[in-house]
């Protein structure tokens, strides 16, 4: 018997993944969400039929999320997460002893159940003491939101369904103003590869460079995401991402990683030259 | 003829039945189902363009209902409570144009309030009626104009004792609600009869919580727009008599102007959508009140705004709110309401319904959902963070009593002369000027211009307001009579 799991990439394109056994399925106020077994990738998580992490990769999007601006902004205290049920920013945020405070706005309270029972593997910090978990809509959290945290990171879904609200302009904006006069915010940018997923990142971009003053993209090979290429946005008030790394204090705190390491910080920064230009004429237009 | 139940859809239920039928066309639309015209078929899908057929015995005609559409018919009079009604694929114009029709002929004094929409003019047009206007009450806070009051429609009665009906916009576009029920008592008991403008308020029929409708008022007629809160396709509308009013009459005036080609897909619209309201409304008006008045409590939140509700009641010229209408005051964030609307579109990709000179309307339906309403309000909260200002300079709006000098009919039809707009100031207009949305005429045929109409002209344009009507499209020229 043959059990796969098909996600469509496009409507011309998919991925197949061999499952051994479904986990979970189970219905929220606001999406689908399920849990497979598989022998390549380990456990997943899928939201209404895609992907948000498997065992085998997440390592890569969770710690290019973290450690790109927390090796930039030298004291981080108070850190925000939108959407990130999962936990894995949270357990790769809860490394820094620094950090006082970890908030976390996720809209649906089943992904963050299913996740501390079936994916321990990014859920294990969840119950950490710094750890603050609101479970509203992102949008709605951050509006009352002013001066209050020194990292914000958008760990959202996609631009469509109970995800669209965290790639809109008045988001961005929102996170702007609740962060300090040197925060930085952090966001997940879609893929430059198919047509439609490009478009939503030049939508996105040109969102964010109309808040923030300094606004760059990054960088990482996630093999489950469509494409596998995938980008990061870095919007922030003060700091640069490259020019203002500090590769000797990031790497005297010995924290290990598998993906991230500062050297991969510059570098991540240089994109492939098609990816560049469709950034610069979002950039041109403003 | 056996009762039918709401939970029946009469026409929709004929549309399946002739589609099983496989009928092979030699009559009109000439598309064929879309065979003869792939593009169209590609822009609506296959199944709409099907149900694009002309009328026929298994499918009823409009013009003349005996079978699906006099049953589809019987089952919205029974639903909105009405004597009868009537099927409309004109828009809700036609409606408001079909009762004016019904009560007014020539020469016959019609007691409206000015706030109305350019399709009852319109209709004065048509019809030679005289309008009699009725100062609605303005909040100068806000600057809207408000209901008819009781008081204001019995001083017309006496000053106009040969008046035939009254018009009550009831709501208005800013869900402003009159006192209905006295309205039609005072009207009735004077031989008058009571037309209601009702194009937002086809909730009312559905929900306890809400405002009175124009039938439970007693009202003789009633214009309402199913597509905008009842969920049909745009263009589809009902007209609701009541048990005074003669059935036949009306409908050979609606006769008089409506196609002979209706099209099935408006009429199935008005089918289902009555039958999914008279089954399911209740419930999802209050989840859209719910949605309304959560999107109101966190708007106030952000501050400087004001969306206001029923706090604003006063007995009269605000007898009653709608709570599912969310009408937002922008004043205090410096500000027009057009100058927010066009920047939330322009900027945040967010189109609500309309903006004036201090207010916005965002328009909250059965098809709205929490996520969209978040993002309403985080839009606002941030055009108040990045463009807060002072007030100073904005100008409110004011009612601008008109001074009728000739019938609509005359004024149109009169002998005229086009005139730069700044030379008009004491001259008779001859045609429309309206902001639009919300499409309340400024001006309209046979009114004096006055100094204080042509300053409110040039403000709104400097605003941005788009204002239409008149024969020049960027309104430098007027029309106004020749030699008056």
């Amino acid at each position: 018997m043959e059990l796969w799991f098909s996600e469509r990439h496009t409507p011309n394109v998919k991925l197949s993944i061999r499952v051994e056994r479904q986990l979970f399925n189970g219905q929220s106020d606001f999406q689908r969400i399920d849990v497979f077994e598989t022998k390549e990738f380990g456990r997943f998580l899928t939201l209404d039929g895609y992907i948000m992490l498997t065992e085998k990769d997440e390592f890569i999007y969770h710690e290019m999320m973290t450690h790109v601006p927390m090796a930039v902004h030298p004291s981080v205290e108070r850190a925000l997460v939108i959407g990130g049920g999962d936990g894995g920013v949270i357990r790769e945020l809860t490394r820094y002893d620094s950090i006082k405070q970890i908030d976390i706005a996720e809209i649906d309270p089943m992904v963050v159940e299913v996740c501390k029972k079936y994916l321990p593997q990014t859920a294990c910090k969840l119950d950490d003491p710094r750890v603050n978990i609101y479970f509203e809509d992102g949008l709605k959290f951050m509006r009352s939101k002013q001066d209050t945290y020194d990292l914000i990171i958008v760990d959202s879904t996609d631009p469509f369904g109970p995800g669209e609200g965290l790639f809109t302009r008045e988001f961005y904006g929102n996170c702007y103003k609740a962060l300090h006069d040197d925060g930085i915010m952090v966001n997940q940018h879609e893929s430059p590869f198919y047509t439609e997923d490009a478009k939503a990142c030049q939508l996105a971009h040109k969102h964010i460079i109309v808040n923030f003053p300094i606004s760059r993209i990054y960088q990482a090979h996630i093999p489950t995401y469509p494409s596998g290429h995938w980008l990061f946005g870095f919007a922030s008030k003060n700091y640069h991402p490259v020019h203002d790394l500090d590769a000797a204090a990031w790497n005297k705190r010995g924290i290990k990683t598998r993906y991230y390491t500062t050297r991969l910080h510059t570098g991540a920064f240089a994109l492939p030259a098609y990816v560049e230009e469709f950034l610069e004429n979002v950039e041109k237009e403003y | 003829m056996t009762k039918l139940s709401q939970t029946e859809a009469p026409i929709y239920e004929a549309l399946e039945r002739f589609r099983q039928m496989r009928v092979v066309p030699f009559d009109v639309p000439g598309h064929k189902r879309g065979r003869g015209n792939h593009e169209l078929v590609e822009l609506l899908g296959e199944q709409c363009v099907s149900l694009d057929i002309n009328s026929m015995k298994p499918l009823d005609n409009l013009c003349h209902p005996v079978s699906v559409i006099a049953e589809a018919e019987d089952l919205a009079a029974e639903a909105f409570g009405a004597a009868h009604a009537f099927l409309m694929v004109g828009g809700t114009t036609s409606a408001v144009q079909s009762m004016i029709l019904t009560v007014c002929k020539r020469g016959d004094k019609l007691i409206l309030p000015r706030n109305v929409h350019r399709s009852i003019i319109n209709a004065l047009v048509l019809s030679g009626a005289k309008p009699v206007y009725v100062n609605p009450d303005v909040d100068q806070r806000l600057g809207i104009s408000l209901g008819m009051s009781v008081t204001q429609l019995e001083q017309a009665i006496i000053a106009h004792p040969d008046a035939v009906a009254v018009l009550v916009n009831n709501p208005t576009y800013y869900g402003i609600c009159s006192d209905l029920s006295s309205i039609v008592k005072l009207a009735h008991g004077n031989g008058i009869e009571v037309l209601v403008d009702e194009a937002h308020g086809t909730h009312f029929y559905f929900s306890d919580d809400l405002p009175i409708s124009a039938m439970a008022a007693g009202a003789d007629m009633s214009a309402v727009s199913m597509h905008k809160s009842g969920g049909s396709l745009t263009q589809s509308s009902y007209l609701l008599i009541g048990p005074a009013v003669n059935a036949g009459y009306v409908r050979q005036i609606i006769n008089l102007t409506q196609t002979t080609s209706s099209s099935y897909l408006l009429l199935a619209s008005l089918d289902i959508s009555r039958r999914n309201l008279a089954l399911r409304g209740k419930e999802e008006f209050a989840r859209v009140v719910a949605l309304a008045e959560y999107a109101r409590a966190e708007i106030n939140d952000i501050g400087s705004y004001y969306a206001y509700s029923r706090e604003l009641i006063n007995g009269g010229s605000i007898f009653d709110y709608d709570v599912t209408k969310l009408s937002v005051n922008t004043i205090d964030i410096g500000l027009a309401g057009i100058e927010v609307y066009d920047i939330l579109r322009d900027e945040y990709n967010i189109q609500i319904e309309f903006g004036d000179i201090g207010n916005i309307l965002a328009y909250i339906s059965i098809g709205d959902r929490k996520q969209d309403v978040e993002r309403l309000v985080s839009a606002l909260a941030e055009v108040r963070r990045r463009y807060q200002r002072d007030k100073t300079g904005l100008l409110s709006q004011e009612y601008i009593d008109p001074q009728v000098v000739i019938t609509p009919q005359e004024a149109f039809y009169a002998p005229k002369e086009s005139l730069p707009i700044d030379e008009t100031e004491g001259r008779i207009c001859s045609e429309f000027v309206m902001c639009y949305p919300p499409g309340i005429p400024i001006l309209a045929p046979g009114e004096k211009i006055t100094k204080q109409i042509l300053e409110y002209i040039r403000y709104a344009k400097m605003k941005g307001c788009s204002l239409t009507g008149s024969e020049d499209p960027s309104i430098e020229v007027l029309n106004v009579l020749r030699g008056v």
